[in-house]
């Protein structure tokens, strides 16, 4: 379980999380939506610890994050997660296979005979074969998005990050990462947040759904709650309206 | 009206001191992960092979014609005094030996592998690769810098070396078919001469090139913001601050060494 109380963190004068809170229970799939820039992969990324935050608390089964004082602590700390980048964040200096594994020797006991196996392995499960010396550079976005998630759960985490699984990606190759997603949390039991703007996909994948505006969760509800949801700044943005309380600018010069 | 003039002033002051503290910690950190005996061999094979590759023929090539520089330009004014060419070899070894080698292959190490390190840890860094390092359980010091870091270390004093012999060689070049002076005159310019501590004296330099070189292209990369703009940017600062900070380590550490006795 994920505990976060008023987490707060701004770069510089721009204040980004102004007292988040939300809870995530075991075995859930949390998707959190909101617009561009309104701080979701900062938030996820305070989660895991590669953002500091300023003040609040972030709990991950009964372990204090903000308490933790040396590197070591937490890298153990972030032994409990497979993170997924918006772009991947493929190493591209190496080779498909040795990306997946990349993080065993570090995080596991894992002799290095079996390595290659297990990078076969977990490419499978994200439904990828014949891709393991390939560089990364050769793969198209969908495979990238894959041969990350295949990282990301390698060492098998029991909680898994995704920023964005879905975006930039057509909507075939949307729904396939989709089932993936389902299927990983089906198999490995993970719990799971997921970032996106992509309502479809969320409605899909999600056990729940948290709506982040100006810094804050705003509202938490089963996809059916937020179907049926009377608070307008949710409305707005599920419906995806360009009118209503959530004001975009067209014009940046607009007031 | 104070604001104006010394807010951006204070803003800079701040930024110069918090860059600094910050390359510092750098240092810091990468003692305590070396001390803790977590080297990645591997990559620091993959590195010393890239930076020596990268930069050996380049190096060769210019201290090749520095050396034939100052073969011809020492033969002329000796000539000009003394009517026949002298200690061309002494001027070319001691120069090449104790100063030139090892800073013209600092400088062009900065240039060719600094460059190189400073944009492909910046280009990590903004397309999150370093941010993956942390969440797969290691550490950027640890996995980029530690390894690069001992990789000048090893390879800059090699490069040096070939390049007093290059220097030494370009020198011979031009004293043999230019000045007309015999192979063994400017061979015994140079044993008579030279002893083990004006060798050690530019070969010491070598590790405070390497060490400050590493640790400031390295620093400019795992900082870089701004995509690939930023990169850009980190690149180039990287490769002015190393040669800067080489010209200005060069007379430091000469001072010390003069100090010391290595003259
Ligand atoms: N490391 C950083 N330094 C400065 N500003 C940042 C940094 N990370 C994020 N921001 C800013 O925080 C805001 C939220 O970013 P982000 O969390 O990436 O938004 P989202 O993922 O919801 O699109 C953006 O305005 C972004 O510019
Ligand atoms: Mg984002």
């Amino acid at each position: 379980m994920i505990i976060a109380e008023s987490v707060k963190k701004s770069f510089g004068h721009r204040s980004v999380l102004r007292g988040a809170s939300l809870k995530v229970e075991t075995g859930e799939t949390l998707v959190i939506i909101g617009g561009s820039g309104t701080g979701k992969s900062t938030f996820i990324k305070t989660v895991i610890g590669l953002v500091k935050p300023d003040s609040g608390s972030i709990k991950v089964d009964g372990q204090d994050l903000t308490r933790i004082k040396t590197e070591e602590g937490l890298a153990a700390y972030r032994r409990n997660f497979g993170y997924l980048f918006q772009e991947g964040a493929l190493f591209d200096s190496l080779r498909v296979w040795e990306n997946v594994v990349f993080g065993l020797r570090y995080l596991t006991d894992t002799p290095f005979s079996q390595y290659r196996k297990i990078a076969t392995d977990k490419l499978a499960l994200v439904g990828l074969k014949d891709v393991e010396d390939l560089m990364p550079s050769e793969l198209s976005g969908g495979m990238k998005k894959r041969v990350a998630l295949a990282r990301a759960i390698a060492a098998e985490p029991s909680y898994i990050l995704y920023d964005e699984p879905t975006t930039g990606l057509d909507p075939i190759m949307s729904d396939v990462i989709n089932d993936l997603i389902m299927d990983l949390q089906k198999q490995l039991k993970v719990t799971s947040i997921v970032v996106s703007h992509d309502m479809k996909s969320a409605y899909k994948i999600a056990s729940r759904i948290a709506m982040i505006y100006e810094g804050k969760f705003i509202e938490v509800g089963t996809p059916e709650q937020i179907k049926t949801t009377s608070n307008p700044y949710v409305r707005q943005f599920v419906e995806g309206l360009s009118q209503g309380p959530i004001k975009m600018k067209i014009k940046e010069f607009e007031a | 009206m104070t604001e104006a003039i010394f807010g951006p002033v204070g803003r800079l002051v701040v930024e110069v001191v918090e860059g600094m503290g910050n390359f510092t910690l750098l240092i810091r950190s990468s003692f305590q992960w070396f001390f803790r005996a977590r080297v990645e061999w591997r990559q620091t094979l993959i590195q010393m092979l890239f930076i020596g590759l990268e930069s050996l023929p380049v190096t060769a090539m210019t201290t090749f014609f520095t050396g034939m520089v100052l073969a011809l330009q020492s033969g002329a004014s000796s000539k000009y005094f003394f009517n026949e060419p002298l200690f061309v070899g002494t001027v070319v070894a001691f120069s090449m030996v104790m100063e030139l080698s090892p800073v013209m292959t600092a400088l062009v190490v900065s240039g060719r592998a600094g460059a190189a390190i400073a944009a492909e840890l910046g280009t990590m860094k903004v397309t999150e690769q370093v941010d993956a390092l942390y969440t797969l359980g290691t550490d950027p010091v640890r996995y980029l810098v530690i390894p690069r870091v001992l990789a000048f270390l090893m390879v800059l004093p090699f490069l040096s070396v070939v390049s007093d012999f290059t220097g030494i060689f370009g020198g011979w070049v031009v004293a043999h078919a230019k000045l007309g002076i015999p192979t063994t005159v400017y061979w015994h310019d140079i044993v008579d001469n030279m002893e083990p501590r004006h060798f050690f004296h530019g070969f010491l330099k070598n590790y405070v090139f390497a060490f400050v070189i590493a640790f400031i292209c390295c620093y400019k990369g795992i900082t870089t913001s701004g995509g690939a703009q930023g990169v850009g940017r980190a690149t180039t600062n990287a490769v002015v601050y190393s040669m800067v900070a080489v010209l200005v380590m060069d007379y430091f550490v000469t001072a010390v060494l003069v100090a010391l006795g290595i003259p």
